[in-house]
């Protein structure tokens, strides 16, 4: 990570801008507040979230069960990673997973973010149920999925019409279809927030002026509201692909990763080699796969959507 | 603009609603029922036998407990989050110093930061300092990852203060310090309440932190003892389920009461 070099070397930047523009110095004296305000945050910080960022680089070189103390074993743990099938079969249903989850929660959510959008009191009452799995967490989600969806007890065991055996979890695709399912029903009120938002903010007089026009209800959505939304579109799938990569309690809790190792994904893998299997080495090796992921989808967010511009996403929410 | 209904987006929101609300309401009838007649009759069939049990049940196997850690953890989230986040919001807003915009260049970039991905190190950390299945060593990563987009809403709140109060008070020789208390502080209401229901959430609704980093019964929060008590009485299923109904109340009660200022915090959980 380039963060962790930030503060030293602009520390000597920022005194050697002080003496040359006196003004700076002067007002960062008087009445703006000095860099000192950010320092506490800041400390705590880098201690909670960057040192461990750095220390997740060095670990993934090193040997560690958990005991004693780590000891330096160079590439051993890639080696290991990369020639590990299971390894490389959870980076592909990660992936599978992540796509998964855009197809399905991205129109979904635009449509009912747009719907959500009007002002009829009635959707008011309605999207305030839209909204109650967003309170819980994904460990309640997916306890409470497991629960409904049990073999023995569960809806599918009553609607075997429906769902065969009733039992899901037994096979990888209909499991893979319970974790796209889950996160989809857990996620999508977010993003459809993000879009009503979005939606409201659009200016009415395109919509006048394409009524004018003669533009039916279709066209002005596929004209006027999908266009308005692109930004907002960016953001949400970027959400939505970070979200994908992390997904952790809804395997742990629904699948543990199985029928055998068919659902485990890479967040899952990388839990179960260091703290079930205690190889904290190759943990963190995959783990350092995942920060990198996570950093380059992170820096396209800030070049291609902006942070000012989620902000303004955000305002339009009531 | 002539208004026609909207057949298609209203059928798909019906049918959205009865995905979301199905779930919900054989959750709460489930919770009201016994288990024999829950295992015979099946979820979808309207509650036999009225019971209470499975509340009480919850409580029995020691969810009284884990809702006390859990109330602690979330309270001294949002402590640490309060006292830190405004005056580095401030400094990112008004501070003219090169030093503050790489500290907030630092947290934009934390806010990719996932903390599966730190979780390993965050293990060795935290044993090493002697903090490993005890309620600090849960605080104190948590309250570090609820940093970055807390102060990235609290500074958007920030820099909406208009700019000839700072005038007007800098006028009066006002201090930094002043100025952050008797204006910034009470300008940024909106703000901060935002970011104490975000931070609060993440604790509450937190799980890998408190799964890797504790381990007995005395430090367990809520989330930790539904999946431990699906691990070990899954079969119980209305009794599961009035755990989970029980750990959802407090946020549904500040659902209720604080609408506003809990969607503006759930925008800032960011698809977690």
């Amino acid at each position: 990570m380039s963060t962790q070099t930030t503060s030293a070397p602009t520390a000597a930047a920022a005194s050697k801008e002080g003496r040359r523009r006196p003004d700076t110095a002067y007002a960062a004296r008087g009445t703006r507040p000095g860099f000192l305000w950010a320092l506490p945050a800041t400390v705590f910080f880098a201690l909670f979230a960057i040192v461990p960022l750095i220390a997740v680089a060095v670990l993934s070189f090193m040997s560690w069960n958990g005991l004693g103390s780590p000891q330096f074993v160079g590439t051993d743990n890639w080696k290991r990673i990369v020639d590990d099938p299971v390894m490389v079969k959870s980076i592909w249903l990660t992936l599978l997973l992540t796509a998964l989850g855009v197809a399905l929660q991205t129109p979904l959510s635009i449509v009912l973010g747009v719907w959500a959008a009007g002002h009829q009191r009635n959707r008011a009452v309605i999207s305030a149920i839209y909204f109650v799995p967003l309170l819980l967490s994904s460990t309640a989600v997916s306890v409470l999925w497991r629960a409904l969806l049990d073999p023995n007890f569960g809806i599918p065991a009553r609607m075997t019409w429906l769902f065969g055996d009733g039992n899901l979890f037994g096979e990888q695709t209909t499991a893979i279809g319970v974790l796209a399912f889950v996160s989809t029903w857990q996620f999508t009120p977010f993003h459809t927030l993000i879009y009503q938002g979005a939606a409201r903010a659009v200016p009415q007089v395109l919509y006048q002026a394409a009524e004018i026009d003669g533009a039916g209800r279709y066209r002005r959505f596929f004209h006027i509201t999908l266009p308005q939304l692109r930004n907002s579109v960016i953001t949400s799938m970027i959400l939505m692909i970070v979200g994908g990569l992390t997904t952790f309690e809804t395997v742990l809790i629904l699948t543990q990763g199985g029928p055998g190792t068919d659902t485990t994904i890479s967040a899952y893998y990388m839990y179960q080699k260091a703290f079930q299997g205690f190889d904290f080495g190759a943990g963190a090796a995959i783990a350092l796969c995942l920060v990198v992921a996570a950093t380059i989808i992170s820096l396209i967010v800030v070049r291609v959507s902006g942070y000012d511009k989620m902000r303004s996403d955000m305002e339009g929410v009531s | 603009m002539k208004r026609r209904p909207n057949y298609l987006a209203g059928a798909g929101s019906l049918v959205w609603l009865v995905l979301v609300g199905l779930p919900l309401y054989v959750m709460l009838a489930a919770t009201l029922r016994t288990r024999q007649d829950y295992a015979s009759k099946g979820p979808l069939s309207f509650p036999g036998d009225f019971t209470l049990d499975n509340y009480t049940g919850a409580f029995d196997s020691g969810f009284g407990r884990y809702f006390l850690n859990t109330i602690i953890v979330t309270v001294c989230v949002v402590g640490v989050v309060l006292l830190l986040v405004p005056p580095l919001a401030y400094a990112i807003v008004r501070s003219r110093s090169r030093v503050t915009s790489q500290i907030f260049r630092l947290f934009l970039l934390g806010l990719a930061i996932p903390a599966q991905a730190v979780i390993v190190p965050m293990f060795y950390l935290i044993t090493e300092a002697g903090l490993y299945d005890n309620l600090l060593g849960v605080i104190l990563p948590t309250a570090a990852f609820c940093l970055p987009m807390s102060a990235l809403v609290l500074s958007g709140a920030m820099r909406d203060i208009s700019p000839e109060l700072f005038e007007a008070m800098t006028v009066d020789g006002a201090s930094p310090r002043r100025m952050f208390f008797q204006l910034v502080v009470p300008l940024s209401r909106g703000g901060l309440s935002t970011i104490v229901v975000f931070s609060a959430l993440q604790a509450w609704n937190g799980f890998l932190f408190p799964l890797v980093l504790t381990q007995s019964d005395s430090t367990k929060v809520i989330t930790l003892g539904l999946y431990n008590f699906q691990t070990e009485h899954g079969i119980d299923i209305p009794g599961l389920l009035g755990a989970v109904t029980l750990s959802m109340v407090p946020v549904l009660l500040i659902y209720l009461f604080a609408r506003r200022a809990l969607v503006q915090g759930l925008m800032g959980v960011g698809g977690k």
